[in-house]
This record gives structure tokens, sequence and C-alpha cells, in this order.
């Protein structure tokens, strides 16, 4: 509010109608304005978010970023969006953090009731299929779309994609989130049917530091989660651990070198 | 054996002095005097025979089914009284597909027993209700392999290797008794089926029969098919039919085999 006044105000007083018609644009877009300086610390908070789940020749490897943002302001730089369902049923998480958090809350609550009354472990689509109905079902109300990883010993790992709208699909790999649509191009290029499960974690954890790199969304660590017959390992990669890409590289044979010389001339190669 | 219980019989929620629920002792009653029903869990899957007592010649041969398939793997046979057990089946049929469009999975066969155990039990929890007075074995093949559930008018479910209700179940269970069963495919099951189900058959009491027949194997893809074996009037002869997928050079086989088979229990 404040902001648009002042720009208004700005518009006004300045002779050339450009700043006026900035203004409209930016009050228009506020989410992504760079100008928001006032935050709205009550506004929902939103996994901008990169998740990923790979199945490997074994099992299958859950990949998450953990930023947590509230519009700009990052409200959780270490959240853990890789939830449990069961013993051998986890769920990445993405969209609204308090839609994804009911729907797996209530998922986890029905797979118990389930697992005592069949006697031995969920199958991995049986709590995907619960997933899928409540998203599906109660569309209108939620925004979250979520990725199903586990195992089982009647189908092995499973991976099964549940976007907003709530389509469920079985999939190899499934990549969701915002920073998924820097990596669709990159999963074309370097997924590969029976991998090893290092290959496959180290593939995951690629994956989301370049989305992290280029999505404002993703960001903080990565975490992991490897799931197979013979049970679950998480892993944590700290920011300092991840491989640097492109532009955060140490710049070689830059321009800006000159400036470091006792008498830069530009255009003086 | 029987055994009157004056006075605590008049509701199935009155236990008697000697703790026995006498309404439901009289619906198993009820059961024990339909034509027998038995199943067998072979090897590679379940075998469920029927004895169906033809009440008139007028009736199609065919009619008035007697086994029920609930889901694509599994099948329940009722003995008692026809028009309660279309209840149950209608009930298991509705649990089945619920479970499906919950869990995405077809049902386990020991839940779908669970349920159906559950909905006979409650109707002998009611004064206003009366208990099933059927018997049903169920038979069904999931992930877990084959499995065979009988459940009884109070509730009570068990899993067996070989059941048997009805009239002749006694001799039925005796014969039953006497098959190596974890040794024999549903094929050969089907044949013991026949013969056993024509031992007990009371030629005195009850003139004609029809046999009914239903597996749930390997060979049928772990899917419930029909049997049909029509009782020929005119030499006595039964001609096995098997559904649809066997071969005509199957069919001769099974007619020739099932000749001899009731030549020898004949001759017995």
């Amino acid at each position: 509010m404040k902001t648009e006044r002042k720009l208004e105000k700005q518009a006004r007083t300045v002779r050339s109608g450009y700043l006026y018609i900035l203004s409209l644009a930016l009050s228009a877009s506020r989410d992504t304005a760079k100008m928001d300086l006032n935050m709205d610390s009550n506004a929902p908070h939103s996994m901008g978010t990169t998740i990923i789940g790979v199945t490997y020749n074994g099992g299958v490897v859950l990949g998450a970023d953990s930023r947590t943002s509230t519009g700009m302001y990052v409200a959780n730089r270490a959240s853990d969006k890789i939830t449990q369902l069961t013993d051998n049923v986890y769920v990445c998480r993405s969209g609204s953090a308090a839609d994804s958090q009911v729907v797996s809350d209530y998922v986890r609550y029905f797979l118990h009731q389930h697992t005592i009354q069949l006697g031995q472990p969920a199958t991995v689509k049986v709590a995907a299929n619960l997933i899928r109905l409540l998203s599906y079902n109660n569309k209108n109300m939620l925004e979250t779309g979520l990725i199903v990883g586990g195992w089982d010993k009647y189908e092995g790992g499973k991976i099964f994609g549940i976007p907003l709208g709530g389509t469920l699909i079985e999939q190899p790999f499934a990549i969701g989130g915002s920073g998924s649509s820097y990596l669709y191009g990159f999963f074309d290029q370097a997924w590969k049917e029976g991998m090893t499960k290092d290959e496959a974690e180290q593939l995951v954890v690629k994956a989301v530091s370049l989305a992290i790199a280029r999505d404002g969304a993703s960001g903080g660590v990565v975490r992991t989660v490897v799931i197979n017959s013979e049970g679950v390992t998480r892993n944590f990669y700290p920011g300092d651990k991840l491989q640097l890409w492109h532009e955060e590289l140490e710049p070689q044979n830059s321009l800006l070198d000159i400036l470091n010389s006792p008498t830069p001339e530009p255009m003086n190669i | 054996m029987s055994s009157i219980g004056t006075g605590y019989d008049l509701s199935v929620t009155t236990f008697s002095p000697d703790g026995r629920v006498f309404q439901i002792e009289y619906a198993a009653k009820a059961v024990d005097n339909s034509g027998t029903v038995i199943g067998i869990k072979c090897k590679d899957g379940i075998v469920m025979g029927v004895e169906k007592l033809i009440a008139s010649k007028m009736m199609l041969p065919g009619s008035n089914r007697r086994i029920h398939s609930v889901h694509r793997h599994s099948g329940m046979a009722v003995a008692g009284l026809a028009a309660d057990g279309r209840q149950i089946v209608a009930r298991a049929k509705s649990e089945a597909t619920n479970y499906q469009s919950v869990y995405g999975e077809p049902i386990p066969v020991k839940e779908l027993a669970e349920r159906v155990a559950s909905y006979v039990h409650l109707c002998t929890l009611y004064w206003w209700l009366r208990p099933f007075g059927c018997g049903i074995i169920l038979g069904g093949y999931d992930r877990d392999g084959p499995q065979l559930y009988m459940v009884e008018p109070s509730g009570i479910s068990y899993r067996y290797f070989g059941a048997a209700i009805g009239k002749g179940k006694q001799a039925a269970k005796t014969e039953i008794e006497k098959l190596k069963l974890s040794e024999m495919t549903c094929r050969e099951g089907v044949f013991e089926v026949a013969k056993i189900i024509y031992k007990v058959h009371d030629e005195a009491k009850d003139k004609a029969f029809e046999l009914e027949m239903s597996w749930v194997c390997d060979e049928s893809k772990q899917q419930l098919r029909k049997i049909h074996l029509f009782f020929d009037a005119f030499n006595s002869n039964p001609i096995l039919l098997l559904a649809t997928f066997c071969s005509d050079d199957l069919l001769e086989e099974s007619k020739a085999a099932a000749r001899t088979a009731l030549e020898e229990m004949d001759a017995d």
C-alpha cells in the first residue's frame, strides 16, 4: 500500500509518464516486484521449492531443497520438505506449506489404520492413491504438488507424482516445485534406467543444487532420503558441500581483472 | 442333537443360562438343511462346488446361481437361505469396490472375509434384526496367494484348506481330509470336488441336483471363473464344461475323465 502511494506521488512529479507506467506495472505484480520493501509476514507460507524423486535399481531416492518463503522473506531456510508417511513411504511436499502438511497428516493417519488392519506395511501405491483422493476431491481449496516415493515388498521402489489438480502418475522419476522448471532439460539428458544407489543420489543432489542456483524460491541445504529393502537413510548436504555452477564460480580471464591493475585503462587490451 | 432352549430362544439378544445364544444356533440349522457346499485350496488356487438341489424340473439349468463373483479375484459360495445370501453378496461386492476406490488396489481376501464376517455378526447384535440364515465359503486369490475362508451365521470366520457346509458336510469333510491338497493342482481339484459332491449327495432323500462349480487359480489368471457341470438326466453321465478359455480337446478329455471317475465311484 505504502509503496504504491509513494510511487504514484513520484510519478506525478516526473515529467515523462514512464515512471507512472512503471509504478502501475509494479503494483500489478506485487509477488515478483523487487521494490516490494513492505513484506507481509502474515502472507501464506509457500514453499517455492525444488522436489525430486528418482527410482534406482533396488529402491528410491527423494530429494528437496529447504527454503520456505513468505513472499520475499525466507521464513525457514532449513525446512524439511520430505515427510514420513509410513516406515517405508515418504512424501516430498511443494506448494502451500499448510496444505501439504495437512494432506500428509491425514494420509499418515489413514495409512496407520490401514497398516493395522492389513497386518503388514502399506504399499506405495496405496499411499499415493490416498494422497491423490484428497488432492483431487479438494482441488478447489488446495494448492500443493506432491511426490510420493517408497519401497514395498511386492513392487519394489516406486515413485508417484501427484501435481496440482490431483492426477496420479507413476513415473521412473518425478520433479516438482518452482525449481523443477529448470530441471526438465537436465533430466532428459542425465536420467538413465537402472542406476545404482550412489549414482541416483548424486544425480538428485546435483539436480537440486542446479535448481537452487537458478530459482529464487529454492535455496538452503539439500536433503535426501534413500528408501530400499534395508530401510531408510536420511542425508544432509549443506550449502558449502554443493558444487558451484557457472556464474557462482571464480571468474577466469574476466575483463574486470583490469580494475586491479594500478592504471586501469578500459578498452586497452 | 436337537436342544430346545425353552424361553431363552425367543430373541437373538438373550443368552441362555449355559451361555448360548439359541437364535444363532437355529440359524446354523437353516444352513445344515441346504445342499452341500464345499471349497478346497489347492496349491495354485481355490475350487468351490455347490450341490444345488433342484426344486422343480421346470427350472432352467444354470439359473439360481449359488456361487457369486465378488470381485475379479474372489467369489462366494452360499449355503442356506438364498435370499439372505444375496444380501451378503451385495454387501461384499460393495465393500470390495469401495476398498478398491479408496486404496487403489483389489481388496485382500483376508480383509474381505473380515468385513463379511463383521456384517454377518452385526445382525446377531440387535433384537430387531434376525441373524442371516446362511453360511458362506469365500475363496480368493490375491498378492499373498490363494485363500479360502468360511463365515458362519454367528459371524465367526476362519481360514481353511478345505471346508464344507450344508447337508452332507460331515461326509464331505471326511472326504476332503483324505485329499493331499498341498500337492494338488486346481485342474485335479475340480474332479475331486465333483466326485465328493456326487458321493455325499443323498439319492434317497433328494432326487435331482445340479452341480455348480467355480475356480480361481493360476490357470484362470487369478480371476474367478465358472465351471459348468450338467447332470445329464438320461444316462447319469455328467458333462464337464470348463469356461470359455479352454480348448475342445481339453473339454473332451475332461468329459471322458469325469465319466470314468463316476463309473469308478458307482462301482464302489
